[in-house]
């Protein structure tokens, strides 16, 4: 029991009209971790979210939140997370401090916890000042914050973000990012989407990489971008009639290939510790360079690498 | 044991939903108006405007443009039930409420259940507003009652038609027109605001075959005389009718859509 997942997702599957949008896919989330999925517009990220939190039900395959079958104890496996939708799902009409009183009773706190939990998570989400105030007036960043707010009304030790920071600006963006480490800190299990290849790379501990439905990889975000290859390492001959000898020396060396684009070089590094060797090699035969360049594979490489989109 | 906290929870559940409808009606001046502004103004405008042409005066044509106007109120203020639960649906809120460990079916009871508050508000802001003009039904003030329940039982099986409607239809501004060109065919082709005798032989057929003509003729027939009528009784079985026929579809629909 020490070692239950936080969610077990076993060949979950969903068609819609014989078209599959969810193709077969399974992963475990342990507690405590951050776990995001990673795709393109389109690949099943929130379809498989939808799934998991029991607000579609799925065509075939199981989901167990905290040991708990969603399919046979869903009003359980609900009461145990919370759930911040890809659009802020809050009620337009009222204000901040009505949505969460709302969503308090509705979550089973008596009227005086409401109130408490109410101001805790007004104060703690900056909302105080415009608590009163018609959401009509929030922008959207306050209308995210509001809405993670009432995600987290029980302190559910398993929360779901599917795309916590789509559309939003580069410093609201950062200041979502804090919150969400914050929530971690405190020992929060979190299963967020993502398109965004940075988000993930910050957030999450380990990524699954989703396209067409299928779960194409999955693995801490290291792992993934070693999978890609090793370190880029780029650079130019200054002399052209050093160019063989040039060639010659790195496959010897690194034993790859080399890229040759005029008098520009370009060799994948295993290991970064190849670089030093190397660069002495090149010295002792005399042999000039400038414009070295030294690049880690990005996610963006493994997205790119990984996933083939919509188009 | 279980099934009683289930229950309290439904319960509990489906109270603060239907308070989070009522703050709803309240913030949006658009419901607002089905319930509190349109009554006043149509009891107004109707009253102060045909009064002379059709009874004669004013005070003679408050007995036949009251129930009128009360019935007419009934139907808008129903109808905004299909296009609040189509908006709860579109906005992405009925997610949430899906995901929360509360009864299923709370957002829908609570829906129906505000409905009847907005009734019996909207119904009670008519017949004031009727009272205030000078309508003073031989009846008395019990059958008043009588009749301002049977408008807003008639009003809340309605609204199980707009609600299924509002869950079927694509977007909630198709819910909005649609149930206005039904409210307003409704309520003028049928005997609310003029005596029937006074149409032709065709629009007397149609105006026979809208239901909502019966409901007018049994709420006046009641005010007239003091008693219970024949047609009363036709109205309230045919609404519910109407409850045990929508109440299903409704709620199959519902689940269909979860």
């Amino acid at each position: 029991m020490e070692t239950m997942n936080a969610i077990e997702v076993n060949h979950l599957t969903k068609k819609f009209n014989n078209k599959i949008a969810v193709d077969d896919i399974s992963f475990n989330v342990k507690k405590g971790e951050v776990f995001g999925l990673l795709g393109p517009n389109g690949a099943g990220k929130t379809t498989t979210l939808r799934m998991i939190t029991t607000l579609l039900k799925s065509s075939n395959g199981s989901v167990k939140i905290f040991g708990h079958d969603t399919a046979k104890e869903g009003r359980l496996a609900r009461s145990m997370f919370g759930l911040t939708g890809q659009y802020a799902s809050v009620d337009e009409d009222i204000s901040a401090r009505e949505n969460l009183m709302i969503f308090s009773r509705l979550n089973g706190l008596s009227r005086a916890e409401s109130k408490q939990r109410t101001q805790e998570l007004l104060t703690e989400f900056s909302l105080l000042d415009s608590a009163d105030k018609s959401l009509k007036d929030f922008s959207g960043g306050m209308r995210r914050r509001l809405d993670l707010a009432v995600s987290l009304i029980t302190r559910p030790a398993l929360i779901f973000l599917d795309e916590p920071t789509t559309g939003l600006d580069p410093r609201t963006r950062t200041q979502m990012w804090d919150t969400i480490r914050k929530l971690v800190a405190q020992g929060s299990t979190i299963l967020l989407t993502t398109q965004y290849l940075d988000e993930a790379d910050q957030l999450a501990d380990r990524i699954a990489v989703i396209d067409h439905g299928k779960l194409v990889k999955i693995g801490t975000p290291e792992e993934l971008k070693k999978q890609i290859g090793g370190t880029k390492l780029n650079f130019t001959i200054d002399k052209s009639s050093q160019m063989t000898i040039a060639v010659q020396l790195m496959t010897k060396q690194l034993d790859e290939s080399i890229g040759q684009t005029g008098q520009q070089l370009s060799a994948t590094l295993k290991n970064i510790n190849q670089l030093t060797p190397l660069l002495v090699t090149l010295q002792q035969a005399k042999i000039a360079i400038s414009n070295l360049t030294v690049q880690e594979p990005s996610l963006d490489d493994v997205f790119m690498n990984l996933t083939v989109g919509k188009n | 044991m279980e099934v009683k906290t289930q229950r309290g929870n439904l319960i509990m559940n489906t109270a603060t939903m239907a308070y989070r409808n009522l703050l709803k009606t309240f913030h949006n001046p658009d419901r607002f108006m089905d319930v509190i502004i349109q009554p006043v103004m149509f009891m107004l405008m109707f009253g102060y405007l045909f009064g002379g042409a059709i009874a004669g005066n004013v005070q003679n044509y408050l007995p036949t443009i009251v129930p009128g106007i009360l019935i007419q109120t009934m139907l808008s203020a129903s109808s905004g039930s299909g296009e609040q639960i189509r908006e709860d649906l579109d906005s992405g809120v009925f997610d949430r409420f899906k995901s929360l460990p509360m009864a299923h079916i709370a957002p829908l009871a609570g829906q129906l259940f505000a409905d009847i508050l907005r009734l019996v508000i909207a119904a009670a802001v008519s017949l004031t507003t009727g009272y205030l003009m000078g309508w003073r039904p031989a009846a008395g003030f019990g059958w008043v009652v009588v009749i301002a329940l049977l408008a807003v039982f008639t009003g809340w099986a309605i609204s199980w038609i707009f609600a299924l409607l509002g869950l079927l239809a694509k977007n909630a501004s198709t819910v909005s027109s649609f149930s206005l060109i039904v409210m307003l065919a409704l309520s003028f082709l049928s005997n609310a605001f003029i005596p029937i005798k006074t149409l032709s032989k065709t629009m007397q057929f149609i105006a026979y075959m809208n239901p909502i003509t019966y409901v007018i003729t049994a709420i006046r027939q009641i005010l007239a005389t003091g008693s219970w009528t024949h047609e009363a009784v036709l109205v309230l079985i045919f609404g519910i009718g109407i409850v045990l026929v929508f109440a299903p579809l409704t709620v199959w629909a519902y689940n269909r859509n979860n």
